[in-house]
């Protein structure tokens, strides 16, 4: 802060003292989860603690794989996350450049539709959203119930059209004028200027589609549909006792968060502060 | 040449509207089928009785007054469902509000590692709630083994059916969620103060304000608008909880206790596990709407007030 005065050596220590603290509580779950995974049963509920195992079970590693069909619940999250993010970008950038930039009749009307939705909670709707799904079009039980109420969403829309009313309507005209279709307009101008925005769409995307648990819990109970939060889920209900491989397979899941969040952390974090301090 | 060019800007405003309906489309047909008809249909279900295979029956306002008269029952699971999950809203706002705020007064000082302290405490917002939850299960088991009761036990010769006992399953709740959400309020709360007038500062230093008086005069009003925004984001997703009560309480059989229902598991229950009991799931979606609804408008309301400013 501008206008301090240099601060003692004691506040700086208390400060970071108080950070390291803090750091230790938040990450103290995790280092837990990672030790835990490779601890036999007994030491796991020890107490006084152990902190490092007598014999660590790597092989709980291996385990999980042949326990439960982590692989098909990886495979069905990662089928899951691409083709959402996909379509979540593609759909809601086409919708939002009419938003923000094309003249139609019923623009407001429509915008007001998807505005008014979003302060509806999903769960405030999910018991019909299943009827129609299930009933109409037959689709629980396949990935493209997920796909469906997932790729849709008003989220994207909005993030896209804001960031899109701040690109100047002075390029799209000079682009008109060059002769470029609007499509063109959307691929060739809107696209690359906007990647700050797609970025943090696609990484908020992939990581709640990742992150999902109501909605695959809902539409998704046979084996070979299920995501990798409902297969955690069940090995944790299935296996109470063998809490290493819970362990074991819950780090699992945690690292590609990681990758993700380590390689969009910049723009993760400008979003949720660009959502933040709108307006 | 007038008419003409009038023409003209007819023709294209049509193939305008045309061209815009093609980008809406794609996005709007997903849309309108899988969010805005449920919307619907979920109010007008809330006032049916249907159990999802004979013809819905007109119930006016029974779905509503259902819920209400049967307050008193025993059986009831809908009044301890919105009392759990308001008592959990009231004691995780405030929590989380100051923990966040405190972390990003800490991280908004002049310290090394400042991005470093940033991304390991927004990491928890970003995992998995099933995976995390998880240890927090192991942490908190009511028996005598278990982190939190071994040093109970050991301290002062207590131990704590976390799970069972009501102010135990509210401890953990609230705990997990403050400790899995604040991250993310704190980013929020970055963005406010760097937005801070640092002028302001300096005028208040040269009037000798001490640390205190700096923040509850510059900063404190400084960021109004964050604070609000952060407060209505949580009561939001406070009342919305679901997968922290489901995810640390729930056993074998899926089920939540009194002890530990909230309002989202009764819609739940009542719409989607076989009891097909629509219009009830739909009276309590409208309920969570309702409330939701009002937060809304209150946060309109603050904007407005704000952005007049």
């Amino acid at each position: 802060m501008v206008g301090e005065k240099r601060r003692s050596w004691l506040v700086t220590l208390l400060l970071y003292l108080t950070l390291a603290i803090i750091t230790i509580a938040t990450l103290f779950p995790f280092m837990w989860m990672l030790v835990s995974s490779i601890k036999a049963e007994e030491e796991i509920m020890a107490y006084p603690i152990i902190w490092w195992p007598k014999t660590p079970l790597w092989h709980n590693y291996k385990d999980i794989w042949t326990r439960i069909n982590l692989l098909q619940y990886v495979e069905n999250s990662v089928i899951l996350a691409v083709v959402v993010t996909f379509l979540q970008v593609i759909t809601s950038s086409f919708a939002a450049y009419a938003f923000a930039k094309l003249r139609f009749r019923g623009r407001n009307a429509l915008f007001l539709a998807y505005f008014s939705t979003i302060a509806v909670p999903w769960q405030a709707y999910m018991v019909p959203q299943f009827i129609i799904m299930s009933k109409y079009f037959h689709l629980n039980n396949t990935l493209w119930s997920m796909i469906f109420l997932q790729a849709f969403s008003a989220f994207g829309v909005f993030l896209m059209r804001q960031f899109f009313l701040g690109i100047p309507d002075e390029l799209c005209e000079a682009a008109r004028i060059d002769g470029l279709s609007e499509y063109g307009i959307w691929s060739r101008i809107m696209l690359p200027n906007a990647k700050p925005a797609i970025m943090t769409l696609v990484i908020f995307t992939i990581i709640t589609t990742w992150n999902d648990f109501l909605g695959p819990y809902i539409y998704l109970t046979r084996d070979s549909v299920k995501t990798i939060q409902i297969g955690l889920r069940m090995f944790n209900s299935q296996y109470n006792t063998s809490y290493g491989l819970v362990m074991a397979a819950s780090t699992v899941t945690l690292i590609p968060l990681l990758i993700v969040f380590l390689a969009g952390q910049k723009q993760f974090v400008q979003g949720v502060a660009m959502t933040g301090i709108k307006g | 040449m007038v008419t003409a060019s009038h023409k003209k800007k007819m023709d294209l405003g049509k193939r305008n509207t045309l061209v815009a309906l093609t980008f809406i489309l794609p996005n709007f047909l997903g849309f309108a089928v899988f969010t805005l008809v449920p919307v619907l249909f979920s109010f007008a279900l809330s006032f049916m009785k249907w159990n999802g295979s004979k013809t819905p029956e007109w119930a006016a306002l029974n779905n509503y007054i259902n819920l209400f008269k049967n307050l008193s029952r025993v059986s009831d699971t809908f009044g301890p469902a919105l009392r759990n999950t308001l008592i959990y809203t009231a004691l995780t706002v405030p929590i989380t509000m100051f923990a966040s705020l405190a972390m990003a007064l800490l991280l908004n000082s002049k310290i090394r590692g400042r991005n470093i302290f940033r991304a390991i405490s927004f990491f928890p917002y970003v995992a998995s709630l099933i995976a995390v939850s998880t240890v927090f299960k192991l942490l908190f088991i009511p028996g005598s083994n278990g982190l939190a009761n071994g040093v109970l036990n050991s301290l002062f010769g207590v131990t704590v059916k976390w799970t069972v006992q009501q102010w135990g399953v509210y401890f953990m709740a609230v705990l997990f969620s403050v400790w899995k959400n604040m991250g993310y309020y704190m980013v929020i709360y970055l963005a406010g103060l760097q937005g801070v007038n640092t002028e302001l500062y300096e005028s208040a230093a040269l009037d000798g304000a001490s640390n205190v008086g700096r923040f509850r005069y510059v900063t404190l009003p400084e960021i109004a608008p964050a604070n609000f925004f952060v407060m209505i984001m949580l009561v939001v997703s406070s009342f919305k909880v679901y997968d922290v009560f489901f995810q640390l309480f729930a056993g074998m059989d899926n089920n939540l206790s009194k002890q530990t229902t909230v309002l989202v598991y009764e819609i739940f229950s009542a719409g989607l596990r076989g009891s097909n009991d629509f219009g009830r799931a739909s009276a309590i979606s409208m309920v969570l709407f309702l409330i939701v609804l009002i937060v809304t408008l209150i946060q309109f309301r603050g904007e407005k007030r704000f952005t007049n400013k």
